[in-house]
């Protein structure tokens, strides 16, 4: 049983990496393009002498950019390839025909979001820590959370490529919900400027809770145990939705 | 129960259209079963239930046993699929894609080498393996998706219109490929346009129409019921009629007594064609 699991989640993302190693330097590259845009014009353009929360603008804005690239890219990883599967190739359907357990389609399928998601995240880290590295730490915290995030935010990415029933409306789900959450959450600015409301709205986003794990652990700040635990509430929900959804789906 | 695949009642819709519509069906262990029906018949919808990728609405379908709604898990592990449209991953080699199959079919590592070399050789698309999906022909990637499915040995195969789009030649060797398998104790379920297909061989067939079976047996068991001889007669040039008849000799007087101006006049043995356009109204594979 056990060692069933791990095999057949290693089959199904097996799959979703023999198809990244064709293509891995142009995947990596233009997912690198727009964290490095904004970390150059919100890093550089904005943040020359202005401090946040007591530190530069640079240094708040760096795992903000972080969070905001796990998020997108760990979401996009999982959810484009079940995608063109679902739709386009049909395979899918040889997955659910297969004895592989939903537990498994579901994990495997999220796992090559979280390879990508970290891969990419933490190129930005990397830059960012060149930039401001004094401020910036690299403690294991921080890429704990980085992994964890980048999981959490590729279940996500499953649940909606399951959910989602048509090419269309899964680009509209990205400009629509995804595009702004990436520049809300606390990315770019801190929750503390907002108006209570504007607050409480942007603590039932995951992607919240992200931004202020990563720059806690990474500017050696407490640790935000809250975030932690809406984290990982919001990584069961994404879980059990897709175990629903994938039940849902032989209709 | 020795029967391999069960249905009694099955209904599927899909919005006012009944997909399947009370549908009983036996198919025996160890028989090549021809599946046929007119475009929209219900036949991919039935074999959707059968594996597991649709839920039925109500009645009952099992395979080897096991209920397909209650315990999916088990049926999965006994069959193998062909569907009617291609499922290859298209971002992988034809080499890869048996692979996957394998793999997600519990193929022991150490046998997946061998197992997928020799099936590749036996459709000929070895020197072909290691090229992606979409560098091969229509009926390379029919043949690939095929293989894909037998990697594992299943017991029960399904095959949803597997011939089409193959050569003449590739088509027969896929009969004996077929009926190899056979042999070996596999059960095919067989969907097919092709009647003389289904003829050559299936040991019974079933003709669905509009969601349910409305006729079922062996070849030559249906065409005997038809009549074994038919007369086909062109009308004014236009029009072919069929009539059937017991014997060489009714059919015969028959002939005799048509008007002489019906020009052409065929006297030939039934087969499970007629049988099929008697049945359903319609010739096979018109929309
Ligand atoms: N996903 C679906 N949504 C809506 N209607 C469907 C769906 N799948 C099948 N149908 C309808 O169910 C009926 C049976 O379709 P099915 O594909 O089972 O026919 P078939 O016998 O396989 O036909 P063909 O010989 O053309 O492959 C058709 O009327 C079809 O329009
Ligand atoms: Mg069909």
């Amino acid at each position: 049983m056990v060692t069933n699991f791990f095999s057949d989640t290693y089959a199904v993302l097996w799959v979703d990496l023999r198809n990244m190693r064709r293509h891995w330097k142009s995947t990596i590259a233009t997912s690198l393009v727009l964290p490095l845009l904004y970390l150059v014009a919100f890093g550089y353009g904005l943040g020359q002498g202005v401090n946040v929360d007591g530190v530069s603008y640079l240094a708040f804005v760096i795992p903000g950019i972080v969070a905001l690239t796990a998020f997108s890219i760990s979401f996009n990883g999982a959810a484009s390839k079940l995608q063109v599967d679902k739709f386009f190739y049909k395979s899918f359907d040889e997955l659910l025909m297969s004895p592989v357990s939903s537990y498994s389609i579901v994990i495997g399928k999220a796992l090559i979001g979280v390879l990508r998601g970290s891969i990419s995240a933490l190129a930005i880290y990397v830059v960012g820590f060149a930039l401001a590295a004094p401020t910036l730490l690299a403690n294991p915290p921080f890429f704990l959370m980085l992994l964890l995030s980048c999981f959490v935010f590729a279940l996500f990415g499953v649940l909606i490529a399951l959910v989602i029933n048509s090419h269309q409306s899964m680009s509209t789900f990205s400009t629509v919900v995804m595009l702004p959450m990436t520049f809300l959450c606390g990315t770019f600015f801190s929750l503390s400027q907002l108006p209570d409301v504007a607050k409480a709205v942007l603590y039932f986003l995951p992607l919240t809770h992200v931004s202020n794990l990563l720059r806690t652990t990474v500017l050696g700040q407490p640790f935000p145990w809250l975030s932690f635990v809406g984290l990982i509430v919001f990584g069961f929900a994404f879980f059990v939705g897709c175990m629903v959804a994938l039940k849902r789906s032989s209709v | 129960m020795n029967n391999f695949i069960y249905t009694e009642n099955l209904t599927k819709s899909y919005g006012n259209i009944k997909a399947i519509d009370n549908l009983d069906l036996q198919v025996e262990r160890g028989e090549i079963f021809g599946f046929l029906g007119p475009n929209g018949a219900g036949k991919t919808t039935t074999i959707r239930v059968l594996t597991t990728l649709t839920r039925s609405d109500s009645g009952f379908a099992s395979v080897d046993g096991f209920d397909v709604r209650t315990e999916p898990e088990k049926v999965k592990k006994v069959i193998g699929v062909v569907q009617q449209h291609l499922s290859l991953d298209r971002d992988l080699s034809i080499r890869e894609n048996m692979e996957f199959h394998a793999r997600i079919h519990h193929l022991e590592s150490s046998k997946r080498k061998k197992r997928i070399a020799e099936l590749l050789e036996y459709v000929e698309l070895t020197e072909y393996a290691d090229k992606m999906v979409d560098a091969l022909s229509g009926g390379m990637k029919k043949k690939a998706a095929i293989v894909c499915s037998l990697l594992h040995e299943p017991k029960l195969l399904f095959l949803d219109e597997p011939t089409v789009g193959l050569d003449a030649q590739a088509r027969r060797r896929l009969w004996d490929f077929m009926r190899r398998l056979n042999n070996d104790g596999t059960t095919i379920f067989l969907t097919t346009h092709y009647i003389e297909e289904a003829e050559v061989l299936c040991k019974r067939v079933g003709i669905m129409h509009h969601g349910h079976l409305i006729t079922v047996g062996k070849p030559a068991e249906l065409r005997k019921k038809l009549g074994a001889v038919a007369v086909e007669t062109l009308v004014n040039n236009k029009e072919t009629r069929c009539e059937f008849f017991q014997d060489r000799e009714t059919a015969n007087n028959y002939v005799q007594k048509l008007p002489n101006d019906s020009a052409t006049v065929i006297i030939r043995d039934t087969n499970l064609e007629d049988v099929f356009i008697e049945r359903t109204g319609e010739k096979v594979g018109d929309s």
